[in-house]
């Protein structure tokens, strides 16, 4: 137990004195949560369009002061002829042109109908996507304003409730997928580079030739990560909770116990990589590219599993993120217990199980 | 508590690394292992030292096996790799503390045995041990492989790299150890440190070319062999390799070691040969061969 005890003080060495490695430890998880939060959103704000009125009317000015007044539109620009659409949306500030036709009060009282043209920049389509239906949902407004005294023969009223996020926040969406790749990364790289380095600098070599024992050595490089980590995660739940009002609906003791249990089933990935690469460049290189890309990508925090081609939705249940994703937002969003997310949890143990097998038995008691 | 190798083969994929090397190292020995870079040296240091397993052939360190009691070994002998192979980001005493808690003991129980060695770095205790110079690097690693008491120690090239004085104190070092009863199994390609081995054996390309006495291997050389200078160095080994009699030129130091293929050699006729091609300010003077000579002879056939 005392050479364990000793082992693992030299890593805490290793890791308080390498001041680069500290810094990432602990400002990645700050500066991506603090991006993900602010930066990078789905939601539209403030978006700079452009009007093309033909008509100039009191409807038309009255939808005009309808979308200005909203919060996701400004209007920067009165334009007068067609050509200038296209010269407008190359400088890249204007992201939709409205144009309302000729006549388009007089259309709309005599002849019941008028036509609107929304023209958006779909060089981010999600976006422009945005953008039309919340133009559309204002001129659905508009109307039914303007019918209300009107009696139609029958009418369906949609009452649509978005739960467990109702203002739709997209930093919801990317705290647990945060959340995940921080620690992630933080195990997987951090363990499997710190193993590596060991061989790289031919320290590895008096290790083996030492009575410490390989699991040892494993578990002496993966409890400093550990506690490393649950730092990292406890970090990352306050920013959300204090800074972006995140809810934490269930209990705080699963949700640490379920980060715990990810963090370990990391690790043992970071183990698993150690024992496959022989220099810290080549870990690094597979921890990013095998971890972090499938991460992203797969893992449903970005784009939605159920909509990806059948091959990867198969493919993306071998990614533990993936269900540690399901789980913490159960835990936080929806509020649910051990019962509704024990399946996952399972999951999640048996890769671990997994890897720390497979670690074992190709950890090398020689050189070769 | 010695250790004994028959018939060892390695090769790494098709490379051979070392061919058929026997030898045995006697308890209390000193014994060296002299070659070139690449000679295999450190494949034997790492096939005792349990890292590799050989393709054939038996070993035994301290009397144990080195296949099947790898872990008894593993407590029982000090390794010294070829590469400075202690923690740069640690000090010196945490570098010390770390691997005497890792062997179960603490530098306070061993430290008479470490005591000569680790109070010449001592002033540097609290630095870290990627910023020592060369010689106390190898000082440290010393003191590391030692820490446990072991009672086989194999230092694979401990010197190299290191300043000649260092050097020197280090080989001092190794005596007093030896003095101990610790069994040292030592490699360099420094020539003139086998001399201060009990036993050496020479290798090449991964087989061994002689096993004996330092003196011993000098006193096998078959051939008288002399010194000799002039003002031209480069131009006397050329002239002396295209001489008609000439057995072998090695540039060594200041001189040129000369040995001739005549039974009865006149230096004189060298002499002469020499000023007729154009050298002045020669000397030619019969010396000992030592086993830079002897090396290079064995190395020949």
């Amino acid at each position: 137990m005392k050479r364990f005890i000793g082992f693992i003080r030299k890593e805490f060495y290793h890791i308080f004195r390498d001041r680069r490695s500290l810094f990432i430890l602990f400002g990645m998880p700050i500066a991506q949560i603090l991006l993900f939060g602010f930066a990078i959103t789905n939601e539209i704000n403030n978006v700079n369009i452009a009007i093309q009125d033909h008509s100039k009317d009191a409807s038309t000015l009255e939808i005009i002061n309808k979308i200005s007044n909203s919060k996701y539109f400004s209007i920067k620009q009165i334009i007068s002829r067609e050509a200038e659409i296209e010269s407008i949306f190359q400088k890249g500030k204007i992201k939709a042109v409205l144009n309302f036709e000729k006549d388009f009060g007089r259309n709309l009282i005599k002849e019941k109908s008028a036509k609107i043209q929304i023209i958006t920049d779909a060089t981010d389509p999600n976006t422009a996507n945005s953008i039309t239906n919340y133009i559309n949902a204002i001129l659905q407004n508009y109307q039914l304003e303007k019918n209300k005294s009107i009696q139609i023969d029958y009418q369906i009223i949609p009452q649509t409730r978005m739960v467990y996020n109702q203002e739709l926040k997209s930093v919801f969406m990317f705290v647990p997928g945060v959340m995940t790749i921080i620690l992630m990364l933080v195990s997987a790289m951090m363990t499997s580079i710190s193993i590596t380095r060991e061989k790289e600098l031919g320290t590895m070599e008096i290790l083996l030739v030492s009575p410490l024992k390989p699991f040892q050595v494993i578990i002496g490089k993966v409890v400093p990560y550990i506690f490393l980590s649950i730092i990292n995660a406890a970090v990352i739940v306050l920013l959300s909770i204090f800074i972006f009002k995140m809810p934490v609906e269930g209990s705080l003791f699963l949700l640490g116990a379920e980060s715990v249990l990810f963090i370990i089933t990391s690790l043992a990935l970071g183990i698993l990589i150690s024992t496959i690469s022989d220099t810290q460049q080549s870990a690094m290189m597979i921890s990013l590219m095998g971890l972090m890309l499938p991460v992203i990508l797969l893992s449903g925090f970005i784009f939605p599993i159920s909509s990806m081609p059948a091959p990867l939705q198969v493919i993306s249940n071998i990614i533990p993120a993936k269900w540690f994703i399901i789980i913490i937002k159960g835990i936080m969003l929806k509020g649910v217990g051990l019962a509704f997310v024990w399946k996952e949890t399972l999951i999640l143990i048996g890769m671990t199980v997994f890897f720390i097998a497979v670690s074992v038995k190709k950890y090398k008691i020689r050189l070769e | 508590m010695g250790i004994s190798l028959s018939n060892i083969d390695k090769s790494y994929k098709k490379q051979i690394a070392v061919r058929n090397i026997t030898f045995d190292v006697n308890p209390g020995e000193l014994f060296g292992l002299i070659g070139p870079d690449g000679a295999g040296k450190t494949t034997i240091f790492r096939i005792l030292a349990t890292l590799l397993l050989p393709d054939n052939g038996k070993a035994t360190v301290a009397g144990l096996d080195i296949i099947k009691d790898y872990k008894a070994i593993r407590n029982s002998v000090g390794y010294m790799p070829g590469r400075f192979s202690l923690y740069q980001d640690l000090t010196v005493e945490e570098n010390l503390n770390f691997f005497a808690t890792i062997f179960g003991t603490t530098i306070a129980e061993n430290y008479d045995l470490i005591k000569d060695i680790y109070e010449q770095i001592a002033p540097f205790k609290d630095r870290r041990a990627g910023k020592l110079s060369g010689g106390m690097k190898q000082k440290l690693a010393l003191s590391c492989a030692l820490i446990h008491k072991p009672k086989v120690l194999f230092l694979d090239e401990p010197t190299t790299g290191v300043d000649p004085v260092s050097r020197k104190e280090f080989w001092e070092m190794l005596k007093r150890l030896q003095k101990r009863g610790i069994t040292i199994l030592v490699s360099t390609p420094y020539m003139d440190e086998a001399a201060l081995c009990d036993r050496i054996a020479l290798i090449q390309e991964g087989e061994i070319l002689d096993i004996d006495t330092p003196q011993a291997i000098v006193d096998k050389f078959p051939k008288d062999i002399y010194n000799v200078k002039a003002d031209n160095m480069y131009k006397l080994i050329q002239t002396l390799q295209r001489y008609e009699h000439t057995y072998s030129v090695f540039p060594f130091g200041e001189f040129v070691h000369y040995t001739d293929k005549r039974v009865t050699f006149k230096t004189e006729e060298l002499q002469h040969y020499l000023e007729s091609s154009g050298l002045n300010a020669i000397t030619i003077a019969p010396t000992h061969a030592d086993i830079e000579d002897a090396f290079m002879e064995l190395a020949k056939k």
